[in-house]
This record gives C-alpha cells, structure tokens and sequence, in this order.
C-alpha cells in the first residue's frame, strides 16, 4: 500500500487577469443590489432570492455558464473561474443558487457526458441561466454517501439547498438519475426554516411523481459523486470569501472603534487576533485555489485537494465570523449589522457537503494514514 | 557592456568549466575561479563576483554546475555571510571594503558571524548597549551579545554597537565589522534546551576596530542593520516544498509503519495537523509562485509564524505517539554542530529545537505585530520610548 503520490506538474494557485476581471464585475454587481441592509431585508420577505441580481450573474455575465462548453452555450471555462464567482458570493452572502445549481447540479450532468438529448438540453437551459436546477440530496451530503430514493420516485428529502428556487430536480434514485418538475404533480417543495438565513432550505416530498430518467442506475452514482466533490471543493471559495470579508470588517470595525481614549485595534490582544486570522485567510486561499485548479484540470489529485480544502476551510470561515462578532463587541451582536448573516453562513457551510471531520477521514483513506 | 542573458551565462560557465575542469581543480581554487568570472552571484557587480545579470538568471548557472559535479560553496557553512553580511557590505560598504571583504566570503575561505542580541536586547534590539567608544582611529568597544552562531568559528562579525548614549536607542547606533580575531573577543558555547550549543555567547572587553571597519555614517547603524535584517527573513521561492516534506514527514511514516501505537485521539489529532502541514506546505508555494510571477505579496511574512506552530505541535504530537520510546532521549552529550537541524535527529530533539522556531528571527509575538501593523494597517501601540535619551531608558 502506498498513500496517494503527488502530481509532478506544480498546481497553479494564483488568479489568471481574466479571473480578476470576472471577480471585478460580479463584485461590482454585488455592490450594486445586493448590500448588507438590502441581504437583511431580503431574508425576511416572501422572495428570498432577488431574480434580477440572478439574471444579472447567471445570463449577462455569463456566470451560471462557466463549466458548460461552449457547443452547449455555456462558456467553456473552469472551476477556477467559477471558484471565483463563488469566493464573491461568499463575501457578500446574497442569496443566490449559484453553487446548488451552477456548480453541482451542472457538474452532475456534465459528468453524465452526453452532449445531446434531455441531459444537454437542460445543460442549455442552465448555462444560459434560463433555469435552476439543484441536486436533491441533503445539504450535508458528502460524496460517497449519497442517499437515494426508491425508483418509483417516492420519498421525503431534505433539508435540500436553494430547492425553493429550483425549476428541476434532480433525483438519484435506486433506478437512475431522473429530472423532476419543481412544479409537477406529485412534488411538494416544504420551505424550512434555516440556520443560514441567506441559503434557504426545503424539504422535497416525492410522491409518485414523474420524471425524465437521464441516466441508468450504474452512471448516476458517478455522477452525483463527481457533482457533489465539486461543491465541497468550490465551497472552500465561498468560505475564503466569507472570512476575508469578515477579517477586513474587523479590522475596519477595530480602527475606529475608541474605548480607553484609543483605537481598540491597537490592543496587542485584538492585533494578535485579527494577525492570527489573517494567517488562517492566506492559508485557506491556498487550499481553496488549489482545490479549484485540481477539479479544473481533471487531477487525479482532486479527491485529495478537496478533502484539504474542506477540512481546512471550514474552520477558518467559523473562526473568523466567530472573531467577527467577538471583536465587534455589542453591535456585532445585533440584527441590524450583518455580521450575524456571515456566522449563520459559516455555521451552515461546515456542515455542508460533509464536515471537517468527515473530509479528515477521506484523507486518512488517501494518505493511508488509518485509524486504529 | 550589457548584462548577459541565460544563453551567455551558459556559455561563461561552460568555459569556466572547461578552463577549470571541477574533477582535477582544487575545490577553492574552483571557487575563486568562479567568483572571478561573474559566476558566483551573478547580480552582484563585475568585479565583485557577479556580472550585473538579474538575479533570476542564478538558477541557470546553478544547473550548469550542478550538471559538471562542480564543488559548491557549502552556503550551510558560511549562511551568516551570504545571507546578512554580504548584502550589507555590499549596499553600504566602502570599495576598499567590498574588495577585502567579500570574495573571501563567498568562497568560504572567511567564516563570518552576528553579533546583534544581547541578553538585555532581544526583541527590542534597538535598546542594546555593547558601547563603542571613538579613540583617536579606533573604535573601543566593550559588551556582551548573545545567541550567536559560529562565532567559534568566525573569522569576521558584522558587529552593531552603541556610539551614542545622549540620543534616543534608533539614532545612536553603529555598524561594525569586528575582527574575531582580537585578543578582546571572547567565545563561550552556550549550551541550549537539547543538550548541544548550536550558538554562542561574546563578551567583547576593550576590543579595538579601526574606523575604516566601520559600515555606514556614525550613528546610521539601526538603518544599517535593516538591510541585514530583511535579508534574514526566510527566503523562500528556491524550490517546490514536496508532500510531507517538513516536520509532518517523520511523524506520517511512523503512523504507517507501527500500528500498534494507533489510537483514536491520536488519529484525529494527526490528521488535524497533517492537514494543517499541507496547507501551509501549499501557502509557501502560493508565495514561491507569486515571486516567480513578480507579484511578491505579504504572505511571506506569515509563514514563519506558521511553520514555527506546526513543527512545535506536530513534534510534540510524535513525541505522545511514541509512548515509552517517546520517554527516550537520543544524547544529550554537550556537542558543536556544524549547521542547524531542525528536522533530524529523534522526535525529542525535534520538539525541543523546534520551541526556538517561535524565538529566533523574531518571536511569533512580533511578528504577529508586524502583520497587525504593516499588512493590516492596525494602530501601533502607544510607546514611550521613541523620544528618550537611550541611558534614561529603564533597564
């Protein structure tokens, strides 16, 4: 037995001129809808997701169509790329089906690999960001452990990110992949009331609805694998995201904030602190960019750079919202300032697509580092 | 003359080669011979060992080198030379300086040493209070300093020191280059945590340097000692860090190798850091790939502070998955080593060398001061310090 080797070509783990530029107008668009007073306002209303701001990501900036080739109309980019999109997204936390469907569900069906019939017709849809497609599966789902619903197409589901959003379902089930009208008879789509407030849940009830069966049963669980690595690995971008934005508040925060006749950043407590975070971000920057080019560039490596990526990550975006609130004292505390929406996120986000924990394990598996 | 390109760096170390065939040349004779043709370090002028070549074009030559089994200039050896007094020497030294003193140095031939801390100065090096006092062309310097590597074996030290007590610490400093050599000059090892003394104590009583071994205006010397402390800093950017390639590495191949040792609490807590070595292993490549593309960031700065944490708790969790091995100690036979092992040796040497990881080359407290400060633009602390006299400073 020898643990998993590493690749001779070095990963690429800076951002390309053409990432910066797509960073600079999803940032620009975030600025513009989707501020902290509007992403508050926005969870407690009836319409959670704002569908200008996705048409604005999805279709005029090309967006939802990044891992699609181009012969399907989407834009024959990268995971890179798409890490990108999500690391802003992350840093605004406005709600947006962009990982539930841009990512893993359009993974799901690219790993499908047919280019014609209903799997590329939905590719199209999707890539043009005329529909939402999400996986139903739990959030928490990590590859490999894919739960399934029987073939008939009956079953409870959930909690199932960004559902409530979703046009199509799609379903693993004992007897194939099927896509499934949100709207269809037979599906009930149960909103739920999240921890996250900014990724809404639901429960999917299955019963005996129809669908179109997209793959066999041999293909589907591949595919959903491959659908769901690339979600934890894309994730590590939005908890990046998350941390800085939560990092370059506190430091904000912390400048200006006067107790004792100084600016309470000034304290060697506090410094050491956001020091110490500032460590964790540029770490987890490495990780994630990492994770990104390994699923971008097909690596045998990937499992392994994802389950780094996870296990890494995640702590660090807890952290750093945990620090977020800590060291914005009072306010931080508050409904009125965000910093609760960023902790909410980053709760929810490490326990998605698997925990720490459970991406520690995929790396004992890898490295041959067993357990007892 | 125009600097050369790879392709005529190629081509003067072909013909050093052939000129100075490596398998019948004495390796110093070699060596000099390469630092007279530009090919010691090739961005250091003509005439001083290089040829005014970007300093990215140094790994060419290396290869052509390395390829011809040529004798190299042990850098391990003469580290304080190459990396602190030669850059210092060169940006601040007189031209009689630069050419006494730093062939000699890069061939290996002149050992040279630091005599910065002092047991009163160490974070606060500014403070520090071996004096030098001017005596007609002398300088007299008497003090102790601290921590110092191969002073036993030096023929030089690049030497800071007091000139003025009336002014505050940063303005009455001066640079030196001490002769090891004086009668004045005292070296004792001092034995440290592991058992061995890697390092040195230097009491300096009645020690004359002659002004024209002075680095720098009088009273210039905290500038001075810049340049030497920023080319302290680690400087990484020379090689890929491969898998498992620092502390994580031992500790891995024992996990495989005894699975009797294997316990739950033990496997959570080495993955933990297995993936904690892994993503500082891939920080230090981000930062490697940043400075190949020209945008150096300030990443560097923290990965100190990180693999300072990593080493101690990763060595500290060996020495636990050891058990009864883990209460055995290799030697702790006071010994001189030649150069600094951080990795080698048994765990509980590991664990004890690495608590100096977080001390020597600025502790993880200052650095974490200088990220607050200088990345993150935080306010410094309030000082009282800046506009004192040095000799009204409490001590």
């Amino acid at each position: 037995m020898t643990a998993q080797t590493e690749p001779t070509q070095a990963p690429d783990l800076l951002y390309s001129e053409a990432e910066e530029d797509l960073r600079a107008a999803v940032r620009s668009l975030l600025a513009d809808r989707a501020d902290a007073p509007t992403v508050i306002a926005g969870t407690e209303s009836d319409t959670p997701y704002d569908a200008q701001l996705w048409k604005a990501l999805a279709a005029d900036i090309g967006a939802a169509g990044l891992l699609v080739p181009e012969k399907l109309g989407g834009q024959g980019a990268t995971h890179r790329e798409a890490a990108v999109v999500v690391e802003e997204l992350g840093r605004s936390v406005a709600p947006a089906p962009y990982l539930t469907s841009s990512v893993v569900a359009t993974e799901t069906l690219l790993a499908l690999g047919a280019q014609d019939g209903p799997v590329g017709g939905l590719l199209a849809e999707l890539a043009a960001g005329r529909k939402v497609a999400v996986l139903a599966v739990p959030f928490s789902a990590a590859a490999s452990d894919t739960p399934v619903v029987t073939g008939s197409l009956e079953g409870t589901l959930g909690p199932v990110a960004d559902a409530a959003a979703a046009d199509v379902l799609l379903v693993p089930t004992t007897d194939g992949l099927y896509a499934v009208a949100a709207d269809a008879p037979g599906v009930a789509v149960q909103p739920l009331v999240p921890l996250d407030l900014t990724r809404p849940l639901a429960t999917v009830t299955l019963t005996g609805a129809a669908g179109t069966r997209l793959a066999d049963a041999g293909a589907t669980r591949p595919a959903v694998d491959r659908g769901l690595l690339a979600g934890a690995g894309l994730l590590a971008s939005e908890q990046l995201g998350l941390a800085e934005w939560c990092l370059t508040e506190t430091v904000r925060h912390t400048r200006e904030r006067h107790q004792f006749n100084r600016p309470v950043g000034s304290f060697q407590s506090l410094k050491h602190r956001m020091a110490q975070l500032w460590l964790e971000v540029v770490s987890a920057r490495a990780a994630a960019r990492n994770a990104a080019d390994a699923l971008a560039t097909s690596s045998p490596d990937a499992p392994l750079a994802v389950a780094v990526a996870q296990a890494y990550c995640s702590k660090v975006a807890v952290h750093a919202a945990e620090e977020c609130v800590q060291l914005h004292g009072g306010i931080g505390m508050t409904w009125e300032h965000p910093a609760h929406l960023y902790l909410k996120r980053a709760k929810a986000d490490a326990n998605a697509f698997g925990t720490a924990g459970r991406h520690r394990e995929t790396v004992a598996a890898l490295m041959e580092l067993p357990a007892p | 003359m125009t600097a050369p390109d790879a392709a005529e760096l190629r081509r003067l170390t072909r013909e050093l080669l052939a000129a100075h065939p490596p398998a019948t040349t004495d390796p110093t004779d070699f060596l000099k011979a390469r630092f007279d043709a530009g090919l010691a370090w090739v961005h250091y002028p003509a005439g001083l060992g290089g040829l005014d070549a970007p300093r990215s074009l140094q790994p060419v030559v290396d290869a052509e080198l390395a390829a011809a089994n040529a004798p190299d200039n042990d850098p391990r050896r003469i580290g304080i030379g190459l990396g602190m007094a030669a850059p210092t020497i060169l940006g601040f030294g007189t031209d009689e300086q630069k050419q006494r003193f730093l062939r000699p140095l890069w061939v290996g031939e002149e050992v040279w040493c630091q005599l910065f801390s002092e047991p009163g100065a160490g974070s606060d090096l500014a403070a520090l209070g071996t004096r030098a006092v001017r005596d007609g062309e002398d300088w007299v310097v008497d003090g102790q300093k601290v921590w110092t590597s191969s002073a036993h074996v030096a023929r030089w030290a690049i030497l800071i020191a007091r000139t003025d007590p009336d002014v505050p610490k940063h303005r009455g400093i001066s640079y030196f280059i001490c002769d090891m050599t004086d009668p004045g000059v005292e070296v004792r090892p001092l034995r440290q945590i592991t058992g061995e003394a890697e390092f040195n104590e230097v009491f300096l009583t009645g020690v004359r340097i002659p002004d024209s071994r002075r680095l720098g205006a009088v009273g210039e010397g905290w500038k001075v000692a810049q340049t030497t402390l920023m080319n302290e800093r680690v400087s990484i950017g020379g090689s890929r860090i491969p898998r498992e390639g620092g502390m994580i590495g031992p500790i891995a191949r024992t996990w495989r190798e005894r699975p009797e040792l294997r316990t739950h609490d033990l496997h959570q807590r080495l993955l933990t850091l297995w993936v904690e070595a892994e993503v500082a292993r891939l920080a230090g490549e981000r930062l490697r790939q940043q400075l190949v593309a020209g945008q150096p960031g300030p990443e560097g700065s923290g990965m100190k502070l990180a693999f300072a944490r990593l080493n101690q708790e990763i060595s500290g969790l060996e020495v636990e998955l050891l058990g009864d091995d883990g209460l055995l100690y290799s030697d702790w036979t006071m010994r001189r080593p030649d150069h600094v092992d951080f990795t080698g040796r048994d765990a509980g040497y590991r664990y004890l060398r690495s608590k100096g990881n977080s001390i020597e080359g600025g502790t993880s407290e200052v650095l974490l001061n200088i990220v607050a400060e200088r990345v993150l633009g935080l306010p410094a602390e309030p000082r009282n310090d800046k506009d004192v006299a040095w000799k009204d400073l409490s001590r």
